[in-house]
């Protein structure tokens, strides 16, 4: 078996002592800040991206990969304790995990949690070493007609899939695709957008986008809020779930798996959806849906399994054929970037030790998260202790470290605070800044391949619909518009 | 009609949609256009612009047409106290040195929270203080001055 050889071949790499010591760095730390209410992995991996810098590609990555599902991980322990989310995907657990600590039953509600969270890590990154060789292969024969329509596919559905509203989530891609474009023209060696200013010639930095969008935004709206959470930190209870809970919760697991799988891999989706539907799909089919909201078992295994197997198949996209399916994937290829690797099928050929490492090492990550997690819970427990009013200045003196140390210049962290501003008022007018970051990612290679494609067709813009594989892109935007925008025009019709 | 349009949240969505497109067309005029062949470093961005001034259009009538308003008011103090520490950390950064950037930020920003307490506030800054240097200047060995031209750490 050629998958066995290379997934041998990858645990060769991740069970390496350097590279098993970031896994471990990056699962903790992740778990840490994502235990915090309020941050989510897209600021724990925004906020420690500058830290992963000076590392070997393969380390680093495998680091933020870490801190992505440990981030997600400690997400869900918080719901479960505290009746708010530290990040969206979490959302849904709230729901029963926290009926079921006022019950006094966190314990076995935390230990699902991480349980069905492993059984869905498991089978994910098994689903991205079967799924991603042939993936690779077939985008092998991309032209740059083809890369364009897939981007834009995927940046079009990461708008309308994110949430609520279509037009301004379409706003958001363009205006983070001018963002990407700021900086020197790799075509023309023309600095656009820079306004005169030498630090912008390299472009407006990662660091800068991500923590100003998020933290940043974030902080600054939770202040203006009212601060109330009820914190369940007495009575955790025994840690092992009842037989009967096992019971309970084996097949919303496997079912929540196969969901967040699928929805894992479609653009602009991820684990926030993917726990939503999971959780509808299991009030739906069972016997008694009057349980749920009232600390069923399988409002807790279900959302976790769907959104940590979603966690792993976002990878596939992203490392297959180079398109972010969402936000952090976007942060991902980012940082591969950063790394001077170019995300796309050629990896697995060029840097198959980064490739299959990184998978390997996300399984070693899941195994990690549940050995390390259910002993630790006490701490993470104290952790949710700790007022806001200490956590908010700390969150914004890292943020503030973190962009000064990227080029170890004042200019960075001005603009992170100019765009701190803009996130703020953006989420404030009801803009998700989720597309906003795809945009960025890929508005320099869309551009690029724009312009391969027209040169390539003598300026000929029905390339994109000749091409068959590029037709296909173009139809799928189309159909993706389509059916998201009818039911509006509909509801507009019969309203007026 | 005017203070009406102050808080109408998609009006005033789709007015800073259009105007960073104005902006981003306005600017890309100053960069060849070219063609579609051969597009100049100008062609990408003007178009861009133009969707995003269309679609921001659209959203702006559309809140002139549902009339929906924001939801509670601006943030104003914690926005502007968040983002002048910010702002603080990096002027002071790069002229004074670590340590009174750290300082600067933290008591700064912590005067946005809803209540302020000045020696919780100061044990904080201590114990980051401690942190930020340990961590920094020894074990990711920058080269960051603690206080400029007092402290040096080689």
């Amino acid at each position: 078996m050629d998958i066995l050889s290379n997934l041998a071949f990858g645990f060769g790499v991740a069970f390496s002592l350097q590279n098993l010591a970031y896994c471990f760095a990056g699962v903790l730390l992740g778990t840490l800040i994502g235990v915090l209410p309020g941050i989510g992995p897209l600021v724990a991996i925004g906020m420690l991206f500058p830290l992963t810098f000076t590392l070997p590609p393969v380390a680093a990555l495998i680091m933020l990969a870490g801190i992505y599902y440990g981030a997600q991980y400690g997400g869900s322990t918080t719901s479960i304790l505290v009746n708010l989310p530290g990040e969206t995907a979490s959302a849904v657990t709230c729901l029963d995990g926290y009926q079921m600590a006022r019950q006094g039953r966190a314990g076995p509600a935390l230990a699902v949690a991480a349980l069905a969270s492993f059984f869905a890590g498991c089978v994910g990154t098994l689903l991205i070493a079967l799924a991603g060789p042939p993936l690779a292969e077939w985008a092998l024969l991309f032209g740059a007609a083809e890369y364009f329509s897939l981007m834009l596919m995927a940046l079009v559905a990461s708008a309308v899939l994110a949430s609520g509203d279509i037009v301004k989530g379409l706003c958001m891609v363009v205006v983070g695709l001018l963002l990407g474009l700021v900086g020197i023209d790799v075509n023309s060696g023309m600095a656009r957008y820079t306004f005169g200013v030498m630090e912008l010639y390299d472009g407006i930095g990662f660091t800068v986008i991500v923590v100003g969008l998020f933290a940043v935004a974030e902080v600054v709206g939770n202040l203006e809020s009212k601060e109330a959470r009820e914190v369940f930190t007495k009575n955790i209870g025994k840690l092992m779930p009842t037989r009967k809970d096992i019971r309970d919760s084996s097949w919303p697991t496997v079912r929540g798996t196969a969901v967040g799988a699928v929805f894992g891999v479609l653009p602009g989706t991820g684990p926030a959806l993917s726990s939503f539907v999971t959780y509808m799909l299991e009030k739906k089919i069972a016997k008694d849906p009057s349980r749920f909201g009232k600390g069923a078992i399988e409002g807790v295994a279900a959302p976790e399994a769907a959104n940590n197997a979603a966690a792993q198949t976002n990878f596939i996209p992203m490392l297959t054929l180079g398109i972010p399916s969402s936000a952090i994937m976007a942060l991902m290829m980012g940082a591969m970037i950063v790394q001077g690797i170019t995300p796309g099928p050629q990896v697995m050929t060029q840097n198959p030790e980064l490739f299959w490492g990184i998978i390997a090492s996300m399984w070693i990550g899941n195994l990690l998260l549940v050995v390390l997690n259910l002993p630790l819970v006490g701490i993470w427990v104290s952790l949710l202790r700790v007022p806001y009013r200490w956590l908010f200045p700390s969150i914004i003196m890292f943020c503030c470290i973190g962009n000064y140390s990227v080029n170890n210049s004042a200019v960075d962290v001005y603009l992170c605070a100019l765009v701190g501003v803009l996130g703020y008022a953006l989420v404030k007018l009801g803009c998700e800044p989720a597309p906003l970051i795809l945009g960025y990612v890929l508005g320099p290679l869309m551009e690029e391949y724009l312009r391969r494609a027209m040169l390539l067709s003598r300026g000929d813009p029905t390339v994109f619909l000749t091409r068959p594989l590029s037709l296909a892109f173009v139809i799928g935007t189309a159909l993706i518009l389509a059916v998201m925008i009818a039911p509006a025009v509909r509801r507009k019709r019969e309203g007026g | 009609m005017k203070f009406e349009l102050r808080n109408n949240k998609d009006f005033l969505a789709g007015s800073l949609f259009i105007a960073i497109g104005v902006l981003a067309v306005v600017v890309a005029r100053n960069y060849p256009f070219g063609t579609a062949m051969r597009m100049g470093s100008g062609y990408f961005p003007t178009v861009l612009g133009g969707i995003l001034i269309l679609l921001g259009a659209w959203v702006m009538v559309r809140g002139l047409r549902s009339g929906e308003k924001l939801k509670s008011g601006w943030g104003w103090k914690p926005l502007a106290l968040i983002a002048l520490s910010i702002v603080l950390f990096g002027s002071i950064m790069a002229r004074l040195g670590l340590v009174p950037a750290l300082v600067a930020v933290l008591f700064v920003s912590a005067y946005a929270g809803r209540e302020f307490r000045f020696k919780e506030v100061l044990v904080l800054t201590a114990v980051l203080c401690v942190f930020a240097v340990v961590v920094l200047l020894y074990v990711l060995k920058m080269p960051y001055p603690l206080i400029a031209g007092l402290l040096w750490i080689s």
